[in-house]
């Protein structure tokens, strides 16, 4: 049972990264334009 | 404002500099694939000026930072090939969406902290035991209590504003399983208690808010659809000052001031002419087809096209002042068909609120009587709470709704409306408005009778004139040479004259040129030749009306043209019922009355006389060439020519509300199997935790069905 002082706080901390980046992400509007974002890989540049 | 800022009045210019930069806002329809963002963002980026540009596909349009103005950058997009359209930045407003970013966080959070805690359930439900299981639930606790206060706040903020005033809606049981959920096992957490529902708490709050957040997007994206449509009305003005015209925004106008008004624009206020004469299209106003003359000093209301020649008129009444606004206000604070619908989703909560806390009140009761175990039976009343599926029953509609919407914008609708889909598919009756809806003005006669000679007169006199009916001559005679033609002169409101190698042409009115018909003429020499113009029935409606006939609506046409045209147009396109000559209040006593016969009616009208019959309809259709009011009163707006997918907009409507009413039977069928085993006490967080996902997927996997077939 050891192990889990070790695993639940990396469980806790990889969700807590998730979360982060995911309010990351909706800060910088990368919701804003799905669909644009879709075909934007397609372009070479 | 001196006061509130005296640094301001001090130094105006540095206010001017702490704006933002200024963005211009480009809609253009036509972007597609990655080919045409790059084309666009390479293009623009390269114009001399501007600092940068960003395509936003969904929306179909560009941001451009830059000094320069708008119609520079149309004609950059012209020259490869794209057409764009400048959006007025007031009426766009801050383009922003503040409340879905923050349904978006919450989402995210209580996501985020559902896969946490559910980790930890996962060990609970395979056996973890002892202190072990009081730890996990503890930490379960701490990560649940702390999300669901965050996540689940606008479900507590509508109960409470629907107790407050003594009234219960679906986000009273919400917020009461959310909380006593929470509550209780964080009691039972304390007290090393087996069963804690702490991923219930935070599943519901994550699956209703997936609802929350489709409905946000669907009324938000309506809402934005319809700012862009008045936002490409640009909204200035010329006004003359000193012998030169200024374009400044309407709003900046006062009465007494000169206002020229180019040809093929709207009249932008009301006022009397100046000019001598002016040619108008009122049709907007009484639905005539025939274009009006005006003398000078004749009242003129903002709206009208002009027709002729460009005219200057004196402003009286601007803004909200004009005969056109009040009319639009008036419709606005009539009492509407929209008003009175209650929707899919209220009627089901209707059933639904009292059922569930009659419920949970009587297993709690039944369960503290039978054992005397308050904690037991609070436990159970819980459980009830949460497993009768409120989820399903908030996902059922949004999700379907926004299928359906996000279905019907790909083919050229936007429905304004969240109600709108449930009217639509109850309409019975289809009532037609005539011009404008139906018709478009154009030309319809054999161009064999004229010799080639004439045929090139006429082509030349046509060319030569700005006058809308001319542009459309020139375009329905199609590829002829023009002949050479000197002393070319337009005479205001009456038509073209010229001489050809010696002989006097002219092409204009009738009774202008001394014939006896009506309509245009073509006079060479002393040879009249008539040019009948007429309306052109729009090519689709035809198959539109035969193919709304066979989905069991019945079409009618309302119109305030003469009875001769009415009958020709419903003849020609099959309409056997028809009405002439109505005035607008004529028009929607005749929609009111419908609906009280119960034929219940959908409007579809363009012009400010169609607007009281627009919103009083059961469900109305305004075309995006419409006027503003009528496109605000209207709960669906075609974008370009649809007409003739208008029976699939029927078709969408009737299926959304058929998958809704089925969303709603799944919800019920899953509660018939949870209701008895949580009411029974063999509840388990584990089996509350199945029946949230199993019955808010299956709803949604159905709604996704829109798309398939229709």
């Amino acid at each position: 049972m050891n192990v889990l002082v070790i695993l639940i706080p990396v469980s806790l901390i990889l969700g807590g990264a998730g979360l982060a980046a995911f309010i990351w992400s909706l800060r910088t509007r990368q919701y804003d334009d799905p669909d644009g974002e879709a075909m934007r890989v397609l372009i070479e540049d | 404002m001196t006061a509130a800022c005296p640094a301001c009045a001090a130094a105006p210019a540095a206010v001017d500099m702490a704006l933002p930069k200024d963005v211009v806002q480009l809609s253009v329809p036509a972007i597609r694939c990655a080919a045409c963002i790059s084309a666009i963002e390479d293009r623009l980026s390269g114009v001399q000026g501007v600092n940068s540009a960003r395509v936003n596909l969904t929306q179909k349009r560009v941001a451009i930072e830059t000094e320069l103005a708008p119609e520079d950058l149309v004609q950059a997009l012209a020259e490869i090939g794209y057409d764009a359209h400048p959006l007025d930045a007031a009426s766009l407003g801050a383009g922003d969406d503040p409340a879905g970013r923050d349904l978006l966080l919450r989402l995210g959070v209580a996501g985020f902290a559902m896969m946490n805690v559910m980790l930890l359930s996962v060990a609970v439900w395979s056996g973890a035991s002892g202190a072990t299981r009081d730890l996990f639930h503890l930490i379960s606790a701490g990560i649940a209590l702390p999300a669901v206060l965050y996540a689940a706040q606008p479900f507590f903020r509508n109960a409470w504003s629907a107790l407050r005033v003594g009234r219960v809606n679906m986000d009273v049981p919400i917020s009461l399983a959310i909380l006593l959920a929470g509550g209780m096992s964080l009691f039972e957490a304390l007290n090393g208690g087996a069963h804690a529902y702490f991923d219930a708490a935070l599943s519901l709050t994550f699956f209703l808010l997936i609802g929350r957040y489709l409905e946000h997007r669907t009324r938000s994206a309506a809402r934005n659809a319809a700012k862009e449509l008045a936002a490409l009305e640009v909204h200035t003005a010329q006004r003359l000052s000193g012998g030169k015209a200024q374009t400044v925004p309407i709003a900046e106008l006062t009465p007494g001031d000169t206002v020229l008004v180019p040809t093929g624009v709207r009249v932008p206020v009301d006022g009397h002419l100046l000019s001598r004469a002016a040619h108008t299209d009122r049709s907007f106003l009484t639905g005539e087809s025939e274009p009006v003359s005006h003398e000078s000093g004749a009242v003129l209301n903002a709206g009208e096209i002009n027709l002729g020649r460009p005219f200057e008129m004196q402003a009286e009444a601007i803004g909200k002042d004009t005969r056109l606004h009040r009319i639009a206000q008036m419709v606005e604070t009539a009492e509407t068909a929209r008003n009175r619908y209650t929707s899919l989703a209220d009627r089901a909560a209707r059933i639904y609120v009292p059922a569930v806390h009659l419920l949970a009140g009587a297993s709690f009761a039944g369960w503290l009587l039978a054992t005397g175990d308050l904690r037991h039976a609070l436990n159970i009343a819980i459980a009830v709470l949460i497993i009768t599926c409120p989820c399903a029953l908030g996902l059922a509609v949004p999700a379907v709704s926004t299928a359906a919407i996000s279905r019907l914008y790909r083919l050229g609708f936007l429905v304004k409306s969240g109600t709108a889909l449930e009217r639509l598919a109850d309409v019975k009756t289809l009532v037609l408005d005539k011009t404008g809806t139906l018709t478009r003005p154009g030309f319809f006669f054999d161009i064999s009778t004229l010799s080639a000679a004439e045929l090139g007169v006429t082509k030349a006199l046509a060319m030569s004139s700005a006058h809308p009916l001319s542009k459309e001559l020139s375009a329905y005679l199609g590829d002829i040479n023009p002949a050479p033609l000197e002393d070319i002169e337009e005479v205001e409101g009456r038509g073209v004259r010229a001489t050809w190698g010696g002989t006097p042409v002219a092409l204009g009115q009738a009774a202008w040129l001394g014939a006896l018909q009506d309509g245009l003429v073509l006079k060479k020499g002393d040879q009249i030749h008539p040019l009948p113009n007429q309306e052109v029935v729009a090519p689709d409606a035809k198959a539109m009306v035969s193919a709304c006939q066979e989905a069991g609506l019945k079409p009618q046409i309302l119109s305030g043209d003469t009875n001769t045209k009415t009958a020709a147009l419903a003849d020609a396109i099959g309409v056997t019922q028809y009405r002439a000559g109505l005035s607008p209040e004529q028009k929607n006593d005749h929609v009111a009355d419908l609906e009280r016969r119960g034929a219940l009616a959908c409007m579809v009208g363009d012009g400010l006389n169609d607007t009281g019959a627009l919103s009083t309809a059961y469900a109305s259709v305004a075309p995006g060439t419409a006027l503003d009011a009528a496109r605000s009163a209207a709960d669906v707006v075609m974008i370009g020519d649809r007409l003739a997918r208008l029976p699939e907009l029927f078709a969408v409507a009737r299926r959304a509300v058929y998958l809704s009413r089925m969303n709603f039977g799944i919800a019920a069928a899953y509660n018939a199997i949870a209701i008895p085993i949580a009411v029974l006490g063999f509840a388990t967080p584990l089996m509350a935790a199945l029946a949230m996902s199993f019955s808010s997927i299956t709803v949604i996997a159905n709604a996704a069905r829109i798309g398939l077939r229709s």
